[in-house]
């Protein structure tokens, strides 16, 4: 995949604000034929609005972007498309209801007069994939795929549209490392054929994979261009957040104590009633932090919400502190002292259009000294407001502030806050740092192990693996509903991980405990 | 790569025995009647079939809205204000051809301004079918004037020969204008939906706009399209009340079908063929109503105690139903997924 | 208005709070200017003059203290109809059945009013208003737990319990509990006896007394008391409530209850203040009024009273206007859906005055019509 030194794409001085924020400033890009061009940056770090300026759907403040040495103007996304940019976003613009062709075909249909030619799109997908090794039925419906299938459909919709400029926005999120690595043969026998390819990440590894390029962004601006020759993991991360952190967390040694939460044979079902949570069964014990490992949608987001009362018990029991509390109410569960702090931060952690304060007691308000009977005790509530906001280092200009106006990372910071500040010796953390600044990462990471030295039992649910590497004292890896292995951190291998996430039977894994659905899984020592 | 699940394939077109089974019930029943009351049975059947006109045409009113994402509940005023000005339009030029065109236009300008509420002025879809309802009832109710009635009544044109078959003929092929019109346009709004390019794309722009949108689709100009004909298809149920089935405006004469026609669509699950089953049920409910006084001495014995209840009972029978639908269905039936949310890129 | 945190107002400064308030007064206000600018519009297109026929509007809605108590007697039920509407906001519901749920507190007040002689007032009043109150809470309870359970949703529900009680009364009042004086050949019930007939309190009549009660009440119950912040959260943010460990499909229940409640006793204060009886065609249109009545007020329970009394002058003074300038009293409601119209679409309002949108707790209710 040598790069050619026709530049295919240009962008000269871009600069996009938003109210409150610069999201990209003067930043220029060029790329050139048929290589693999990695922009590289943390979450917030102004890819995505990069891109999405390349790609029409916003429109940059001051700049020009230039496609094949013409200066062009891309007002929508059908300008882009007529380029030859095609995207794939990091959230899939699939219609799940549609099937497969009707997805690809959408907004450039075949026809027969006015009446859609599924046949004549049957043939040119099926020709498609062929050339490009890109294996889909085109009469399946989306919502039955895979994300790794998912993600083919994006791939072959921009093709069909024949594109030769493909934009994969954060494209690894959701696969396991042997997904990613077919994803990469994709993407190199595309480059071999003469596309060119922008692979947005903020995975270090990945993009020394991949790239023949790396371009650098930081707060909305270049801050750097290098090769994966000349760069290390080191090198870029330093590149990348501005000083040297790796995801490393101080914490010492645990000192596990007795079980507080059981989970015995416990089955959990979708929403369309398929079980996505297959006989899982663990313990976590106090002192210890659990992480569970997996790839996204593979039970995770169901067991919490079934431990935590959001979500029906199919079957098998939970207990929390020896009592059984299955398909209790939320209310009841949450008063045994178990603290969440919930997946889906904005829709379900906290009421955006309430203060600070009233969501700091979004769920002990009805306590005393909140609360006298029914009637609502506003000065307690804007004193325990005034405490934690302190406590917790929560940037916000007072109490009474709505949650709307505060960022990402001190919204999760409210959210902490509130769980932790209560009197409880479960916490239960669903990507706990998903999306914030790395300055509210180390602060929240802290925090956990804080718990975890006091003596509470952690439950962490992640889908990154340096989080869960870092943090956890035993990992569980979750694979299409089942606890497939449980391991101590402190042995376990990236490798390991990734392979056992994939599915791969833990076979010549020493000294683990291993789960085969049905058994208990036993803590060490 | 490790494919994960085998690739999920389209069940396969079941036949739908349910639907078949329900339908050939029905048919041997009204075989059954007709055989033991001929007249009546058809009086009764030619009613359903006219009562359910406004509510069908309603209902794919709604469907064209909703599909698209667009929440309707202003389809009731929609209906009212087009009966209203057909009908004057009708006593100023005399023509029922021109009236009929002048409520389809109407209900389309009216759509337009729903769409202008709730796409560009971003107000909640429910609260402005809500300032259409009560704007047509407050301008309806003033412009009205006593006493003035249509010049003549769109009335039934007879197929030759197919009229002429027994129960089929006079209850499909024997009815006025605007009726014919609803009865084909549920197969074209069907072919519109599920077979055409702007079909599709209205259906993505329901259910994923984002998806619409980074293919080049312009969601908001597809919105403004379908509420629009939305608007139109309400028109033409309101020019079926005043210029086909009574031949005058009274106050507030939608009584409640705009309203009907969404629980009738949600009835259908947002389908044409769906939702006319519906609308049959409600016409065939409402048909009763006002055919038991006729009914009545042709009741037998043991069923003679509905002709002896109040009227004011069987005048809720439409009303409890529509609850009761309402209640069994909603559950089961899936809305469009961007049903009520205001599109924004930004 | 009401922002998110207001209720840690006590040590605010004063002068703020009021500047807050003004400011979210601004577009209601500048809605009804609007509204009547345009309704002047169309009466002078229909060939009237709006300055004559707008003149006689107030003076019949205020010209004098007869006025002024036709006003407070045609506000009363609008108070009502709108603290019912605003609670069910708050909670996430549209309740257009306050219609219907009136009709049937009207028709048991006027019931247990005629049915019962000779009780004290101590007794039968208050017994009267709250098994109108009541009945009205169960009608909305049908549309509440419908909602709750199968996700049916309310928009239709409560509109077609409007045309199932605007049957069901109607039958009663021509059927088992029609009054049977002779010659009497309408529809209505008998006269309520007199003890039940609600007095006035110091020349002010009781109705409209319980009617500014109730808005505090409402007030009280939304921002001071945990039951108002659970019925809130629910609103904003159903799936964060469920988290917080919030029954919705009970709270639901509960709004919808509630809601009724203050819809029923509205019918049965009007039925006891000022009818005397139940006859059908009772308050029609008070439904819609009162969904006017609750966007214009903010969805604000003590902003409910100035709205109310606002159209409460419009119909006091329909009649005057009429007599006056011939422009038919239909005209009202042209302008009470222009008004609507104006606060519901608020941005044009705040495009022209240049106003920024405000931050706070918003009125959404087009989230999907599932669960």
């Amino acid at each position: 995949m040598s790069a050619g030194s026709e530049i295919v794409l240009e962008a000269r001085n871009i600069t996009k604000r938003f109210p409150g924020v610069v999201a990209n400033e003067n930043v220029s890009l060029k790329l050139y034929r048929g290589e693999v061009l990695a922009l590289l940056g943390e979450n917030g770090a102004g890819k995505t609005t990069l891109m999405n300026i390349l790609y029409g759907l916003y429109h940059q403040d001051s700049g020009e972007v230039l496609i094949r040495g013409e200066p062009v103007r891309i007002s929508g996304p059908s300008d882009s498309i007529r380029h030859g940019i095609g995207m794939v976003h990091q959230h899939f613009m699939l219609v799940p209801v549609f099937t497969v062709a009707e997805n690809i075909i959408l907004g450039a249909e075949t026809r027969n007069g006015p009446f859609l030619d599924l046949n004549a799109a049957r043939r040119q997908i099926r020709e498609l994939s062929r050339q490009y090794n890109l294996d889909v039925d085109p009469d399946a419906y989306v919502k039955d795929l895979s994300v790794g299938q998912q993600q083919r459909v994006e791939i072959i919709k921009a093709l069909y549209r024949k594109a030769d400029i493909l934009i994969l926005d954060e494209p690894t999120a959701v696969l396991t490392p042997q997904e990613t690595e077919e994803l990469f043969t994709i993407i190199r026998s595309l480059t071999a054929r003469g596309a060119s390819v922008i692979f947005i990440s903020h995975k270090l590894k990945e993009v020394l994979a991949i790239a023949d390029r790396i371009m650098v962004l930081r707060r909305g601006r270049v801050v750097g261009e290098t090769t994966p020759r000349e760069a290390t993991e080191r090198s870029l991360a330093e590149m990348m957040v501005g000083r040297s952190v790796m995801m490393e967390v101080e914490k010492g040694e645990a000192h596990p104590g007795t079980p507080v939460l059981t989970l015995d044979r416990v089955t959990v079902l979708d929403d369309r009633g398929q079980r996505v949570v297959n006989e899982v069964s663990l313990e976590v014990h106090a002192g210890e932090i659990l992480g569970i490992a997996g790839v996204q949608g593979n039970g995770q987001t169901e067991l919490v919400e079934a431990i935590t009362g959001l979500r029906p018990v199919h079957s098998g029991r939970v207990l929390i502190n020896g009592r059984d509390v299955t398909n209790a109410s939320p209310r009841r569960i949450s008063e045994t002292g178990c603290a969440h702090v919930p997946e889906d931060r904005q829709e379900d952690g906290l009421v955006l259009t309430y203060s600070v304060a009233d969501n700091l007691v979004l769920n002990t308000y009805y306590t005393p000294p909140f609360a006298r009977g029914i009637v609502r005790n506003d000065r307690a509530i804007l004193n325990h407001a005034s405490r934690l906001i302190e406590r917790y280092d929560v940037r916000t200009p007072g109490p009474l502030t709505p949650v709307s106006a505060l960022s990402g990372g001190n919204k999760q910071k409210v959210i902490i806050a509130r769980e932790l500040s209560r009197e409880g010796r479960l916490l239960i953390a669903a990507q706990p740092t998903r999306g914030i600044d790395v300055g509210s990462i180390e602060f929240i990471h802290q925090r956990i192990v804080a718990e975890r030295d006091q003596g509470a039992a952690v439950l962490l649910v992640s889908a990154e693996l340096d989080e869960i590497m870092a943090l956890s004292d035993r990992i569980a890896v979750m694979y299409h509903g089942k606890i497939v292995a449980t391991l101590p951190a402190a042995s376990a291998t990236r490798e390991e991980l990734g392979l056992l996430m994939a599915g791969a039977q833990p076979t010549n894994v020493p000294h683990e405990t291993i789960a085969d659905g049905r058994a208990t899984v036993k803590a060490q020592r | 790569m490790r494919i994960t699940g085998s690739i999920a394939r389209p069940a396969a077109a079941r036949i739908p025995w349910l639907t078949i089974g329900v339908w050939g019930a029905l048919a041997i029943l009204v075989l059954i009647a007709y055989m033991r009351a001929p007249q009546a049975t058809t009086a009764v059947l030619t009613s359903t079939i006219r009562q359910s006109t406004p509510i069908i045409l309603g209902a794919l009113a709604g469907i064209m809205c909703e599909r698209s994402g667009v929440i309707n509940i202003g389809i009731e005023g929609m209906m009212l204000i087009s009966a209203f000005l057909g009908f004057l339009f009708n006593v100023w030029t005399g023509d029922l051809f021109l009236a009929t065109l002048g409520a389809l236009l109407v209900g389309a300008a009216v759509g337009a301004f729903h769409a202008l509420m709730s796409i560009t002025l971003k107000v909640d879809q429910i609260i402005a079918g809500t300032v259409i309802n009560i704007l047509a009832i407050g301008t309806t109710g003033y412009f009205y004037q006593q006493g003035l009635t249509t010049r003549g009544k769109l009335t039934p044109v007879s197929i030759p020969f197919l009229a002429d078959i027994p129960i089929i003929g006079p209850v499909f092929f024997s009815n006025p204008p605007i009726t014919y019109a609803s009865l084909i346009l549920i197969v074209v709004v069907h072919v519109l939906l599920f077979r055409t390019a702007w079909g599709l794309r209205t259906r993505a722009v329901g259910e994923h706009p984002a998806a619409a949108d980074t293919v080049g689709i312009a969601v908001n100009r597809v919105r403004y399209i379908n509420v629009i004909i939305g608007g139109m298809l309400a028109g033409l149920a309101g020019a079926f009340l005043t210029l086909e089935s009574v031949g005058s405006f009274e106050r507030n004469m939608t009584n409640g079908r705009g309203f009907v026609s969404l629980a009738v669509m949600i009835f259908g699950k947002w389908t044409p063929f769906g939702a006319w089953g519906g609308s049959l049920l409600f016409g065939f409910a409402n048909a009763l109503q006002s055919q038991i006084q006729f009914l009545k001495n042709q009741l037998p014995s043991w069923l003679a105690w509905i002709g002896d209840l109040p009227p004011q009972f069987i005048g809720m029978l439409p009303y409890v139903l529509t609850i009761a639908v309402l209640a069994g269905f909603v559950g089961r039936a899936r809305p469009p997924a961007a049903i009520g949310k205001v599109y924004e890129k930004e | 208005m009401e922002r998110a945190g207001s209720q840690f107002s006590p040590r605010m400064d004063s002068r703020i709070q009021i500047w807050g308030m003004v400011h979210a007064a601004i577009v209601p206000i500048a809605s009804v200017v609007v509204a009547l600018v345009v309704g002047a519009a169309i009466i002078a297109l229909s060939g009237a003059n709006p300055l004559v026929a707008y003149s006689a509007l107030f003076e019949g809605g205020l010209g004098s203290g007869r006025a002024f108590s036709r006003t407070l007697e045609k506000a009363t039920p609008l108070i009502f109809g709108g603290l019912a509407v605003s609670l069910a906001f708050k909670c996430g519901l549209f309740n257009i059945g306050a219609q219907g749920q009136l009709l049937m507190g009207a028709v048991s007040a006027a019931f247990i009013g005629f049915s019962l002689q000779g009780l004290p007032s101590a007794l039968h009043i208050p017994l009267a208003l709250l098994v109108g109150a009541l009945l009205g809470a169960v009608w909305a309870a049908i549309a509440g737990t419908l909602k709750a359970f199968t996700g049916a949703h309310e928009v239709i529900t409560t509109i077609m319990l409007n045309f199932v009680a605007f049957n069901l009364t109607d039958w009663l009042a021509d059927g088992p509990w029609k009054d049977r004086t002779p010659g009497n050949i309408v529809a209505r019930t008998p006269a309520v006896a007199p003890e039940a007939r609600l007095p006035d309190i110091v020349g002010v009549p009781l109705g409209i007394i319980l009617a500014v009660l109730a808005a505090i009440a409402v007030w009280w119950l939304i921002w001071r008391t945990t039951i108002g912040f659970e019925l809130r959260t629910v609103g904003q943010n159903a799936s964060a409530a469920k988290y917080a460990g919030i029954s919705v499909r009970r709270m639901t229940v509960l709004a919808m209850v509630a809601s009724g409640f203050l819809a029923g006793l509205g019918g049965a204060v009007e039925t006891l203040g000022v009818v005397g009886r139940f006859q059908p065609g009772f308050n029609v249109g008070l439904g819609f009024n009162a969904i006017t009545i609750a966007l214009l007020a903010r969805t604000n329970p003590i902003a409910v009273i100035p709205a109310s009394l606002l159209i409460g002058v419009m119909q006091a003074g329909a009649s005057r206007m009429q007599f006056n300038s011939g422009v038919a009293s239909e005209i009202i409601d042209v302008i009470l859906a222009l008004i609507l119209f104006f606060v519901a679409a608020d941005g044009i309002i705040r495009r022209v005055l240049r106003l920024r949108a405000e931050e706070g707790e918003r009125v959404t209710l087009s989230s999907g019509r599932g669960s």
